[in-house]
């Protein structure tokens, strides 16, 4: 409190002398600058807000204007095909999770020399086309001993295996970020001379501490699965966007409309996940900066 | 049988021994501190009695029982950490109540234990606050309170203090060992800091390079101490190179003139020492004795060494007012201390003045030991 109190007073101070000694030059430097600003502020509006603005002008185009939304509620796949892209989402991310979360703990806390051949497995996805994994599942899980595509269960297993690989870039980073912030060798060792096993420690001391971290690993995760395609479809699983881009055939207003809608439905996911993790944010992110 | 006993502990890390040879018998209710400077090994030894590391060679019992290969978790050991490392996610009663929680304690048993740890620490009625709101003071307080609820049989703390201001440094050092008396727990305290060591400690481990140099009370250890590092470690210290000129009459030769000693002398005539002499043990005096600076302690016992030198600085340090002074050809620096008070008459620099000290003030350090006198002088002026 103090401290910004005695900064605002010094640039106060500092803005009164420049001012009296030379302000056009000051008005003259800040200016451009200020323009450039917003020139790009506003490209960067236009660019995320036009094919919005320009799918809606279209979706608005059937006849009657607002038949191709009242047609997303008489759609029972639409409903189907988010929700099931929905639930693979949800599960993803808990596996994603539970299986990066202790690896990442592990990795700092053990074997912080592994950390670079680990940050480069999770990398892989990058490099290895999601269609190429695709077919590496399917021919290896199509016939026994593993046959998963043979039963519907098996297929969204797969499909979710998919997801968890594709997943790992966004929430290793985003865990191995939020373990840096914490000290998590005092914290495990506190934990521990207090008489803590380790899944007590992860779950009780470890995961608490991560909320935000996954909350970011969980948006983009969620953010890939509702968009992916290509795994989805050689898996012939009817996620959304499958169903999005079949609808493109036969009704590309209504096509319009489900992305837009879609579109507002995954914000609204992101808005319940964030919900799910407030009120730790503050706490954790100043412990953090300590 | 110690209640705490560490039996010839060896540490290596490749190939870095980080420890070795440790044994130490602690008996129950003792504050034992490890004194060191940074990198000896003090952090690695606390660590192997809270079962974090496991010692390369050797044993640890604790009241009897053997746990050298125990889990950490499993030792019942308490332990603070310099970073106070309190659970972020929970309250202050919470993270108090954790080992107790861990335990299956009844709730109301729980809530009770945090209670007096609570009015222990003096923190009565701030059970919900979170970690982030707290002072760092505060924070290390809750975390001792948090070590103390399980009721360990050892508490180690790794120097929990040393994140601190200097003033609540000093408030929580009388905290910790007046709980620690109140509550009679065995305690082992990691501190580079002397002052720390000396005021807090039943008995004090003197570390150096993975090695122990000394054990003593803090009594022993800066009024005898064993090894040069020791000396020149704790407190200041003058350490100077003489040679013997008559063992057996404890008669040394320094820069150019004899002093007695009555440390016991090892070596023929000519064959060189290190002799140590603590500032406050020297008396000052103006050549005529018409003005005296520093007055020994030690004064009235069996004579006194007289050697001439020539102020070179005055430094004062609050209570204290330390001259530096320089004898012989070679203007060896030997400081000296006094307490200050107003009528104090301080020398100029470049006059010339009278050391005195005892022949018992005179400390003679085992060569064999620790050789190194330039390291020794190095400490000695840091402090100044
Ligand atoms: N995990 C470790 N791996 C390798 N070397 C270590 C490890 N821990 C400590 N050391 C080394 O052991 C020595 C003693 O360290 P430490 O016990 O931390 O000293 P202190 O606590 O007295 O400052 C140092 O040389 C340090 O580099
Ligand atoms: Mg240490």
């Amino acid at each position: 409190m103090t401290g910004s109190g005695t900064n605002r007073l010094g640039q106060g101070i500092e803005a009164m002398q420049g001012e009296s000694l030379d302000p056009p030059v000051q008005r003259e430097r800040k200016s451009p600058l200020r323009f450039a600003w917003w020139a790009i502020f506003i490209l960067g509006i236009t660019y995320f807000f036009l094919p919005l603005i320009g799918t809606f002008a279209f979706s608005l185009r059937a006849v009657p204007p607002s038949s191709a939304y009242t047609a997303i509620l008489e759609d029972p796949k639409f409903f189907a095909s988010l929700g099931y892209s929905f639930v693979v989402g949800f599960i993803t991310i808990i596996i994603s999770i539970s299986l990066l979360v202790p690896t990442a703990f592990w990795v700092r806390l053990r074997l912080p020399r592994a950390r670079p051949y680990v940050e480069f497995v999770t990398l892989l996805p990058f490099v290895i086309p999601p269609i190429v994994l695709v077919f590496g599942l399917i021919s290896t899980f199509s016939r026994p001993p593993l046959p998963f595509t043979h039963t519907d269960i098996g297929s969204t297993a797969l499909l979710v295996f998919g997801y968890v690989v594709l997943s790992f870039p966004y929430m290793y980073r985003a865990i191995d970020t939020g373990l840096r912030a914490m000290d998590i060798q005092s914290l495990t060792e506190a934990a521990q001379s207090l008489g803590s096993g380790w899944l007590r420690i992860l779950i009780q001391v470890i995961l608490p501490n991560l909320r935000v971290a996954l909350l970011s690993g969980a948006f983009l995760t969620l953010a890939i699965v509702v968009g992916e395609f290509t795994i989805a479809t050689f898996l012939a699983r009817k996620v959304f966007s499958v169903y999005l881009s079949q609808l493109g055939d036969i009704a590309p207003y209504q096509q319009s409309a489900v992305a837009l809608v879609s579109f507002g439905l995954t914000w609204i996911a992101m808005g319940f996940i964030a919900l799910l993790g407030r009120g730790s944010r503050s706490r954790v992110t100043i412990t953090g900066a300590r | 049988m110690a209640f705490l006993e560490l039996s010839g502990i060896q540490k290596r890390f490749g190939d870095v021994a980080a420890v070795q040879d440790f044994d130490l018998a602690a008996e129950r209710g003792e504050f034992v501190s490890f004194l060191g400077p940074s990198g000896c090994g003090k952090t690695t030894t606390l660590r192997m009695i809270a079962g974090f590391e496991r010692p390369t060679a050797g044993s640890i019992a604790i009241d009897g029982k053997d746990v050298t290969h125990q889990a950490p978790n499993q030792r019942n050991v308490g332990m603070v950490f310099q970073s106070y490392a309190l659970f972020p996610n929970m309250n202050v009663a919470s993270n108090i109540g954790f080992g107790l929680k861990i335990r299956k304690r009844p709730k109301a048993d729980v809530d009770r234990r945090v209670a007096e740890l609570l009015e222990l620490i003096h923190l009565e009625g701030r059970g919900d606050r979170f970690p982030w709101q707290l002072s760092g003071g505060q924070q290390q307080r809750v975390a001792l309170a948090r070590a103390l609820a399980i009721e360990p049989t050892v508490l180690l703390l790794d120097e929990p203090l040393s994140a601190l201001d200097a003033k609540i440094r000093v408030a929580l050092r009388h905290e910790i060992r007046q709980i620690q008396r109140q509550l009679g727990i065995t305690t082992v305290y990691v501190t580079h800091d002397q002052e720390e060591a000396l005021e807090l400690s039943d008995r004090i481990v003197v570390m150096s390079e993975g090695r122990i140099e000394q054990i003593g009370t803090p009594f022993e250890i800066y009024n005898f101490p064993a090894t040069s590092f020791v000396a020149s470690f704790v407190g200041t210290l003058n350490a100077m190179d003489a040679t013997i000129v008559d063992a057996s009459a404890g008669r040394l030769s320094l820069a150019g003139h004899e002093i007695r000693t009555t440390s016991k002398l090892a070596g023929s005539a000519g064959s060189a020492v290190t002799i140590a002499l603590r500032p406050e043990m020297i008396a000052l005096t103006s050549p005529d004795g018409s003005n005296v600076v520093a007055v020994s302690p030690m004064k009235g016992m069996s004579g006194s060494n007289r050697l001439p030198g020539t102020v070179a600085d005055i430094a004062f340090l609050g209570s204290v007012v330390r001259v530096r002074t320089t004898v012989g050809p070679d203007a060896i620096p030997v400081f000296v201390d006094t307490f200050n008070n107003p009528n104090l008459a301080v020398p100029a620099a470049g006059s010339p003045i009278v050391l005195g000290f005892p022949p018992e003030a005179c400390l003679v350090l085992g060569r064999d030991v620790v050789p190194d006198r330039t390291d020794a002088l190095a400490a000695a002026e840091a402090m100044l």
